[in-house]
């Protein structure tokens, strides 16, 4: 689905990425991990179309065709989600005209019609139900005044109307208290299928339990650097990175 | 001759036009003078240091134009709020045009300056008011000289008056170019309750310069909305001086939406003669090329207990230049006054400019008065947020250009307008958006 060969990206001279390999198929669940600064965001930023930052080597494929040089929102519109680490505050636009025009837009570019206001009502009720967001949340100005936990829901809400193929989850768990980590888990578990994917980057292990990897990632100087199952992630948790920077070292 | 010279010797011959033998027309005399002896601002005053008028003063106007011309409904049709209930005030060429009109005289005067100015029965409303809210400054004082004909409404007491009222004024573009001076008088007594919508519309490409002066009486207790709609070509240049003196526990609310034209100044007062008094001002300006809008407001608290707030955004793309002069004076007994004044902008391109100075002045030492101003580009982060989610960048602008704006839009009171002016600002961005603010 999702295939990343040997990509290097910089951003002012700066190398951040050095070669990363990675292949995600349909009905997966991956784990990116890595100590701070090890390049993580700059990947999740990167696969969605950030500009600023260039890739210098490699490609990253969606279904086989090339997106690196596709804008952002053309990526979206193939099915690519990056829920943000730190969402963008937004203030007089509200959450329910955001989202109906990300769905309109996308289905546009697809040649589609408008989605029927009925149809759109029932979409909305029902992903603020299985996010359990109450509906005055979606006259709000998008994340304006939200607390960390409710930007959070609302990326995961948004994931769930626009149905992507590949979602990114970048620090999902940041700054989540537990119950707001079981609802946001417990969302991205009913949303996942045989056709998407999930690409869950994080420095902790405890989303993981909710959430179950099928391949856990160790990102290190802009490189995967070891790859394993879940049990890795509980490896790191007990163990820490060091013991994989001196794996590196050697 | 220049425009001054040309003004000035024209006196004579508009004095045959008018009753001279009036209260009026001394008032009138008088403003001649101190005209000619002002004359039109330069940039050397202060409140006129960044719009200069040279670019506009040196056509040669009509002053008087030389006929009467009736337009078709159809043609002005989509300069009209038409889909709601509305009495009409309106010009063309700077004379009214009673086809296209709809005023009234049952139970409150919704009609025109000349059609008072000469009544015995109007004299002391007119002596009471005419010319009492305005301070004297060269270009009110040429309105003043010339004026006879505008809106004239009187809501007397008690009254709330349920169809907004619409004043606009056209150019036919008959004259290659024309100078207009509107003089609207605006008195809304006590209790009663008044929305207005003001628009100066240029209907072809000859040039047009309009010197307009309304002066609005909102007596005891209250509440008139007023909404100015400046969108029009780039032939037309505006100075728009409003003046509005508020009684006790009144409320008024005046918006601008500068959208285009070549030239608008604005000149905004606000005097506040009692205490519980608010006056709101919001301001949407959204201009490109070369145009130019200066917003010079003052509100003047001179009773305690009063409150103003001034919230005005800017856009500007291309070469377009912004001018924001917002003065609030607090006289010393003025306490417990609470004023507030935002004014923020965001700039397009990099040859775009705004100049936007704050000036408090205050002398009573109990107040609450706050101000603040911004110049900023679309926010990068934003932008790529709307992006990731499948919005385009022409889209996701707008987008972030409507949020901008949306909290001036949400005070609007009149659904059908904010309808018109959500559209004039989707056609001005290039997006056709799904929803409405």
């Amino acid at each position: 689905m999702l295939s990343i060969k040997n990509l290097h990206a910089k951003v002012e001279d700066k190398n951040i990425l050095n070669g990363i390999n990675l292949e995600v198929k349909a009905g997966e669940v991956h784990a990116i991990m890595g100590p701070n600064g090890s390049g993580k965001s700059t990947l999740a930023s990167i696969i969605a179309g950030k500009e600023e930052y260039e890739i210098t080597n490699g490609d990253i494929d969606l279904n086989g065709e090339s997106i690196e040089d596709l804008s952002a929102e053309e990526r979206a519109h193939k099915g690519i989600f990056l829920s943000f680490q730190y969402p963008v505050e937004i203030p007089g636009v509200s959450v329910t005209n955001f989202i109906k025009t990300a769905i309109n837009e996308t289905r546009k570019a697809k040649g589609q019609e408008e989605m029927p206001a009925k149809e759109m009502l029932k979409l909305l009720k029902d992903k603020s139900n299985l996010l359990e967001i109450d509906r005055k949340f979606l006259s709000r100005s998008i994340n304006d005044g939200f607390s960390g936990g409710e930007k959070k829901r609302n990326e995961i809400f948004q994931m769930a109307m626009l149905d992507p193929s590949v979602a990114i989850l970048d620090e999902t768990d940041s700054g989540l208290y537990i119950d707001a980590l079981r609802i946001v888990a417990n969302g991205v578990n009913k949303l996942k299928s045989s056709k998407n994917a999930v690409i869950l980057i994080t420095h902790y292990q405890r989303l993981l339990d909710y959430i179950v990897p099928d391949h856990v990632h160790v990102l290190y100087n802009g490189k995967i650097v070891k790859s394993g199952n879940k049990d890795l992630a509980l490896e790191l948790e007990a163990k820490g990175y060091d013991w994989i920077k001196e794996e590196v070292k050697n | 001759m220049d425009l001054k010279e040309k003004l000035v010797s024209s006196f004579i011959a508009f004095e045959n036009q008018v009753d001279i033998d009036s209260y009026v027309h001394d008032i009138r005399t008088e403003a001649i003078k101190n005209f000619e002896s002002i004359g039109f601002p330069t940039k050397k005053n202060e409140s006129w240091k960044y719009t200069s008028l040279k670019q506009v003063l040196d056509t040669d106007y009509s002053i008087f134009p030389s006929k009467n011309t009736a337009l078709v409904y159809s043609k002005i049709e989509k300069y009209l709020i038409d889909d709601i209930d509305s009495y009409k005030i309106i010009f063309v060429d700077g004379i009214y045009s009673s086809h296209l009109s709809e005023t009234t005289h049952e139970g409150m005067d919704i009609c025109l300056m000349s059609s008072v100015l000469n009544k015995p029965k109007y004299a002391p409303i007119i002596e009471n008011y005419f010319n009492k809210a305005l301070k004297k400054d060269g270009i009110s004082d040429l309105n003043t000289a010339f004026s006879k004909e505008g809106a004239f409404i009187h809501i007397p007491k008690n009254k709330l008056v349920e169809k907004p009222i619409q004043i606009i004024h056209f150019n036919s573009g008959n004259e290659s170019s024309l100078m207009l001076q509107p003089r609207n008088l605006i008195i809304v007594d006590e209790n009663s309750q008044l929305q207005i919508i003001e628009r100066h519309q240029n209907l072809n490409e000859n040039e047009v310069l309009t010197n307009s002066v309304t002066e609005i009486f909102v007596n005891p207790k209250s509440i008139v909305d007023y909404y100015k709609i400046q969108n029009d070509n780039k032939q037309a240049s505006i100075i728009d001086t409003t003046s509005i003196v508020q009684e006790h526990n009144s409320v008024c609310t005046l918006h601008t939406f500068s959208f285009g034209g070549k030239l608008t100044r604005n000149n905004l007062t606000f005097s506040q003669k009692g205490e519980h008094i608010e006056s709101i001002m919001k301001g949407i300006t959204i201009i490109e090329e070369k145009q130019h809008v200066d917003h010079n407001t003052l509100v003047h608290h001179i009773k305690p207990n009063c409150e103003s707030h001034q919230d005005y955004k800017g856009i500007f793309d291309d070469s377009s230049t912004g001018v924001f002069n917002g003065t609030v004076v607090v006289e010393k007994e003025a306490q417990k006054t609470n004023a507030f004044q935002a004014n923020n902008n965001v700039l397009l391109s990099d040859k775009a400019s705004i100049n936007t100075k704050p000036q408090l002045e205050i002398f009573a030492d109990d107040v609450k008065c706050s101000h603040g101003c911004t110049i900023g580009q679309l926010d990068k982060n934003a932008l790529f947020y709307l992006k990731s989610r499948g919005i385009p960048e022409k889209e996701a602008k707008a987008l972030l250009m409507y949020g901008f704006a949306n909290n001036v839009m949400q005070s609007v009171k009149i659904p059908e307008l904010k309808n018109r002016i959500t559209n004039i600002i989707a056609g001005k961005l290039g997006v056709n958006i799904g929803f409405n603010l």
